[in-house]
Formats: C-alpha cells, structure tokens, sequence
C-alpha cells in the first residue's frame, strides 16, 4: 500500500523590486478557507514595505519608460503565455479562495485576454492620442503621451485575479511603474501572478505587490510624495475622500474605479491606458 | 555705467520718444456689478473693492465684492440655463455664439489690449501683440469643435457636464478668460466664471461682448471678488466641474476640498522651469530665448523659463550677452509701445518678489539688476539675475512669478537633465541646441507638460498646455483641452 504523499505548502511572500522577500516587518495574517483551515501566512506588508516599493518602482521607471513600445507589447504579451502555461495552478488557487470551478477557468481565461488585448495596445494608443498642432506661427508643434511615473494600485477587493491584471496592464503598457496592494481576502493569486511576470521578462521594480490591509496601507498610497496617480477600486465616499485629501499633497491624479464590473468588455478599453498618461507638448520653429 | 554693458544700447546714443497708448477711446465705469443672467446687477451686500492702475496706484474702478449668495445666485443662473437653453442646443448654434463673440473681441481689440494693460501692467505691446488676439483666436479655435466633438473621442459619445466653475489668475486676464470660457462653451457647458480680484475689468468688457453677442442669459456668469468668492463656487454643490489656474499652494486647498465629491477638476498651477542652453546652440538666439522667457510678462508667467541651466564652456558668455542685453530692456509705463518691462501686477506680488531678492542673497547667491531707472510712482521690479545658485536654494526650487532669474551650470547632458527635472515642478521646459538629436533627447526626458526648443513662450490654441507633477492635472487648449469638459459614455 503506497503511503500518501506529504505535500509541499507554498509560501506566499512580498514582490518587491523584482525579488520575493518576506515583509521588512515579520509580520504575518492567516487566509483561512470557507472551513477555517489555514491555506497561508500571507505577508502583512508594512508602511516601509510600500516606502521601499516606491522606490524600487521610482528606480525602476527610467529604464521601463523608456523602453519601446514594441518591446512592452512583447513582454506582455510574454506574461499572458505563462499565465496560459499556470493556467490551472490559478484555477486552483480561485478554488481554494472559495469560488466554483467553472468562475475560475472563466477568470484566468479573460485575464490572459485581457493581458493580450492591452498587449496589442502598446504601439497603438500613442497613435489615438497623440496629434500635430496647426499652429498659427511657423513651428512644428505635436503632442504625445508619456506615462506619469510611479502609480500606486489598490486592487479591487473582490476580483483576485482578473481584477488585479485589468488595472496593472494598462499602467504598465504605457511605461509606468507601480506599486500594487493586492485584495486582501483573495491575495494568492497576486503573489502567484507576481511570479508570473518575474519569468515574463518584466524587469525588476516595475510591477511591485505587496499584501496586507488596506486600513493600514491606504494612506500611504494616497499621500507619498514620489507616488504620481494612485487609482483605488473599493471604499465608501468616506474612504474615497480621504484618499482624494491626501492625494493633494503632491496634487496626484486620482483614479476611481469603485463598482468596476471587471468581466466586462467594458473594463478593458485605452482610455484606461490615458488615465496614467501625461500629454507632453513640444513646439520647435520651423526655418533654415 | 561701463562701456560694455551698454553697447547693445549704442552707449546710450539713442533715446526713445514716449510712444504711449491713447485711452481716449476706452471707457471705464465708476462701478461694475456682477454679470448674472445675462445682466449687470449689484451684489447682495453693497460692497465693493477698487481695482487700481499698478503703474500709477491710482483707482480705475470699483469692483462688486461677491458674496457667497451671490455665487448661489450666478450658479442658479447658469443651470437654469443649462437646463433650459445651452444643453438642448445644437453644437452648430453653440459654435456660432462662439464665432460671434470671437469676432466682437477682435473688433474690439484696441480697447481690450489698453484696458489690459491698464488694469494689470502689462506692456501694451505684449496685450496688444498677444494676450487680445490669442484671447480671440480661443473663441475661434473652439467654436469649430463644437458640433465636431464625436470626433474627438474614438468608440465613445461625448457628453457635457452642466455648471462649470471657473478660477482665473491675474498674468493674463482676458486670455484665461477665454481659455476657460470658450471649450466650456463648446462642449455644452455653462459657466460661472471668477477674475482674478487685481484684474477684473476685461472681464466685465468680455461681459459685454456676451451680452452684445446675444448669448443667451446665465450661459455664461461672472462673479468678481477674492478668494472666498472662489472658495464658494468651489464648494457649491451645484457646480459639476472646476477648473483652475493659479498657484500650487490654492490648487492643492482646491483638489482638498473637491475631495469626496463627484466634481471633476483641471489644475493649470505653478512651475519653475529649465531653460536649458547647449554649448552648440545658437547663442544670440538662445539669449533672447532667455530674456523672452524670465522677462515677458514681468516674469508673471506660470511657464517662464525662471531657471537658466547654461552648459558650463558657454556660461561666461551668455552670461555676459544675457547681462549686455538686460542693459537695453526699458521699464516703465505699461501703456508705451517702448516698454518691455511693465509694471508688478500689484504691492503684495511685488513684496513676495523684493522677499525672493532678499532670501537669494542671504542664500549667498549673486544678484545682478539691470541699470534701468523706474518710475517714482507704481510697482517696479528690475530685470534681475541670480548667479551662485545651488540646487537647493529656494530660488532655484520655488515658484518666484516676477522677473528674476536663477542660474545654474552643467556639465554633461545627463547632469543638465538632473538639474532641469529636480524641482516639484513640471509645468515647461525650453532647450537650445542645434542638434537635432539631441533637442528630441532632451524633449523627450524633461518632465513637463510643455516644451520649447529653440524657442520659448509661445501659445496657441490649437496646442494643449498643462502640467507634471505639482504644476497641475489635465490639460486645457487644442483638441486635448476638449476631454477636460466632457464626459465620455460608450
């Protein structure tokens, strides 16, 4: 008779700079299934966790802006192929995390769409937005997208995977970097997915996840000093408001993207892509 | 005075004849109430603020101090006309109320240009030149989107978001008007619009021009008074958008007080920008880039070139030709076509500068004035340059808005760039090079909003115009300007 084999356990650590370290802090919280069995230690990032994510992200930023927009549809396109090849590692992640087999494979599905669908937006949105300006002297005059810099992400609670994936695309693809607090009650999959893009070419710092508690964490988002947009997706007027205070420290852009129905074709779209853009606008005389 | 600093002069050899202005054709009334409905009416309270000549200090009008119903009242107004009037109208209609009142102003201009530099001290060739035109070519530019807005915004059906409130600064009075005024207008929007309280009076004549135009009452309002006016049109509850331009310090009072509601907001704020010179560079060219950068408009310009970063091979002699060309530059009397330096827009701007002279120094910075005289009379500031200065001195970090200029060397591109982006600024920047290369380097890694290379201070409507980091959010001017009075529904 065969003796059942021991499996090995996973521990589910911090990304941050393109490495996997536990929190700075050793602190730790449970994620219990629906039968209060621990599944993990998820780490329980820390202000100075965030601090050091910003930045590895601020670092991050110079390299990865500057990258061409054909190589950022290629690595992306990278991390929706070995999302493709985990496949059912994530379906059995969502599982665990509680939701049915059939919304599981549904939900990795439209992630990896997903994924390919803003890969393919690389070298596309500039041309949408961008525009030569018929100005009345004699200058040639033309305005383009640049990223804004180092966005801060606070993940929709209630979508682990596809919720995650629709707002890191669209920052990165168009040359931010960022810094993501993952759902709080669904973070396996972040950490998994931060896998993913460490073996998708994505340099280091660019995408940085942290998990952890939104009460503690939110503010830090919201006020950082080298942070430039901060976009949140849960939260009531009073949190939303707090958020939008803060911001106006360094007047960051604040993006709300509360009551996203995130399996909609409508959350996939570049206008997300021009929310964490700044237009640029040049001007040069025209002569000999 | 040496030789030298006074060659470009022809050692003085030449004298100018006054060629001033006649203000016989303009007039300004002892009064002005606020513009609600489509008509003058007196605030609520009787109380009014004079609006004084900074060139003379003497009073030119008195101005009604709106109170915070008064604003309710404007508000009122403007969604009733909404409602009523200007969200049922064709884009068609709308663009042609804009082509007409495009055309008002143009007739208009030689009043509009004098009583601008009347009210704020500009010199009357810069608002003749520059302000009243671009004012009107606003109107024109976006009178033509206004049925065409669908082609704006790709998969998506543009709609307008009803009362807009507006706040504007006190640099160029009439053409933020119209920069504010006109895309609202366009996108189907009403307005109540705020003047900056030293800078009022265009903006009462631009009141005219709707009324003579036949714009229909409360599509467009003009409340005048302080910031406690602006605060009330900011926190009325019945305003769905903001839109601001001013400094960093009421920006940030702005976006806090927005916070928690569904208000949108642009933010057009301060900046403290790099003018960075080459040692390639064409440098004759690139000191008048300098001057027109720091010194247009009395230095009261949110994207003035207020830092000069000049490669270090080259610095000793743009300094020179900067320090010989400063020598020529007349200040006085705004109204004098000779005039290049006009007067400090008011006494409390004025000692907010004379205080920067002062911190430079004690800084330990080197400060350089040129010769000029001054009138007796009105708020002066002469053309000054700052040399010595380090990267963390407030001069170099701080939004100065007067004509005084920090300068800083650099070695290599890569520290020029440094330099250029460390502030937390990010409004414009210019570069001056003569390699092609290098211009689209340097375009591309200065963080800002708006670059000039080759050039410096130019506007047009067609072209947007807007910040990086602390110097705002969104963008006002060309087609991108549209998005910042819209919203957009699938």
């Amino acid at each position: 008779m065969a003796e059942t084999r021991i499996p090995v356990a996973k521990t589910y650590k911090i990304y941050l700079g393109g490495k996997f370290p536990r929190t700075e802090s050793g602190r730790y919280f449970p994620l219990n299934a629906a039968d209060g069995t621990v599944i993990a230690n998820m780490c329980r990032g820390s202000r100075k966790d965030f601090r050091n994510s910003v930045v590895a992200a601020r670092s991050a930023f110079a390299g990865w802006s500057a990258s061409t927009a054909y190589l950022r549809g290629q690595i992306l396109y990278r991390i929706a192929e070995m999302l493709e090849g985990r496949n059912e590692q994530f379906v059995s992640e969502l599982v665990l995390q509680g939701i049915s087999k059939r919304k599981a494979v549904k939900e990795v599905e439209a992630s990896i769409d997903r994924l390919i669908y803003y890969a393919g937006w690389s070298d596309k949105y500039q041309q949408i937005f961008s525009s030569v300006n018929p100005v009345s002297s004699s200058h040639f005059n033309f305005s383009v997208l640049e990223p804004t810099g180092v966005v801060g992400i606070l993940a929709p609670e209630n979508s682990s995977l596809l919720g995650l994936v629709s707002n890191i695309a669209p920052v990165i693809v168009g040359g931010n970097t960022c810094v993501v607090l993952a759902s709080e009650s669904l973070p396996l999959c972040a950490i998994s997915f931060a896998e993913v893009l460490h073996a998708s070419d994505v340099p280091g710092g660019v995408v940085n996840l942290l998990t952890g508690f939104k009460d503690e964490l939110r503010d830090q988002f919201a006020s950082h000093m080298d942070v430039n947009a901060v976009v949140f997706c849960d939260g009531d007027a009073e949190i939303s408001k707090i958020i939008q205070e803060k911001a106006a420290d360094n007047v960051k852009h604040v993006i709300s993207r509360r009551d996203q129905d995130w399996s909609s074709e409508m959350s996939q779209n570049p206008y997300l892509i021009s929310e964490t853009q700044e237009t640029k606008t040049t001007w040069h005389p025209i002569g000999s | 005075m040496s030789t030298d600093s006074t060659k470009l002069a022809f050692n003085d050899g030449w004298q100018y004849a006054p060629a001033p202005e006649s203000t016989d054709h303009i007039q300004i009334d002892d009064h002005y109430g606020l513009f609600i409905n489509g008509e003058f009416v007196a605030p609520e309270i009787d109380r009014y603020f004079e609006s004084i000549n900074p060139a003379t200090e003497k009073p030119l009008s008195n101005i009604a101090l709106a109170s915070e119903k008064d604003v309710d009242r404007a508000v009122k107004a403007a969604r009733k006309a909404y409602t009523g009037v200007w969200s049922k109208m064709s884009g068609a209609d709308r663009g042609k109320y804009l082509f007409r009142i495009a055309r008002i102003m143009q007739e208009r201009a030689r009043e509009f240009a004098t009583i601008e530099s009347l009210d704020g001290g500009k010199p009357i060739r810069e608002s003749r030149d520059i302000d009243i035109p671009l004012a009107a070519a606003h109107f024109f530019y976006y009178a033509g989107w206004a049925d065409k807005l669908e082609y704006a915004f790709p998969a998506r059906t543009p709609v307008s978001l009803g009362v807009v409130g507006q706040i504007i600064p006190w640099n160029f009075p009439l053409l933020m008007a119209a920069w504010k005024i006109a895309p609202a207008l366009a996108c189907g929007n009403t307005v109540v619009l705020k003047p900056a309280e030293t800078t009022s009076l265009t903006a009462m004549k631009l009141a005219e021009v709707f009324r003579d135009a036949g714009l229909p009452p409360g599509v467009v309002n003009i409340v005048t008074g302080a910031g406690p006016t602006g605060a009330a049109i900011v926190n009325h509850l019945d305003v769905n958008k903001v839109a601001f331009t001013g400094s960093t310090e009421v920006g940030k009072i702005i976006q806090r007080s927005l916070a928690g509601t569904d208000k949108k907001y642009t933010l057009e704020l301060g900046g403290k920008a790099a003018n960075i010179i080459f040692a390639d560079a064409a440098i004759d060219e690139a000191v008048e880039g300098i001057v027109n950068g720091i010194f247009f408009n009395q230095g009261h310009v949110c994207c003035a070139g207020s830092r000069l970063l000049v490669q270090e091979s080259v610095a000793d002699e743009v300094v020179r030709k900067l320090r010989d060309r400063m020598e020529t530059l007349i200040i006085g009397d705004p109204l004098d076509k000779n005039t290049d330096i006009g007067a400090i827009n008011s006494a409390g701007q004025l000692e907010t500068i004379e205080s920067y002279l002062s911190i430079g120094q004690a800084e330990g910075a080197e400060m350089y004035q040129s010769d000029c005289s001054v009138p007796d009379q009105g708020y002066w500031c002469r053309p000054t340059i700052f040399t010595g200065v380090s990267q963390s001195n407030r001069i170099v970090q701080e939004e100065i808005f007067g004509p005084v200029l920090a300068i800083q060397t650099f070695r290599t591109l890569e520290e020029g760039l440094t330099k250029a982006n460390n502030t937390p600024y990010g409004l414009s920047g210019g570069v001056w090079t003569d390699k092609g290369s290098k211009v689209f380097k340097m375009t591309q890694k200065i963080r800002a909003g708006v670059i000039w290379a080759n050039t410096f201070n130019k506007f047009d409507p067609t072209s947007p115009f807007g910040g990086y980091k602390e110097s705002g959010v969104g963008r006002e001017g060309g087609m991108h300007g549209l998005g910042a009075y819209l919203k957009l529904e699938a």
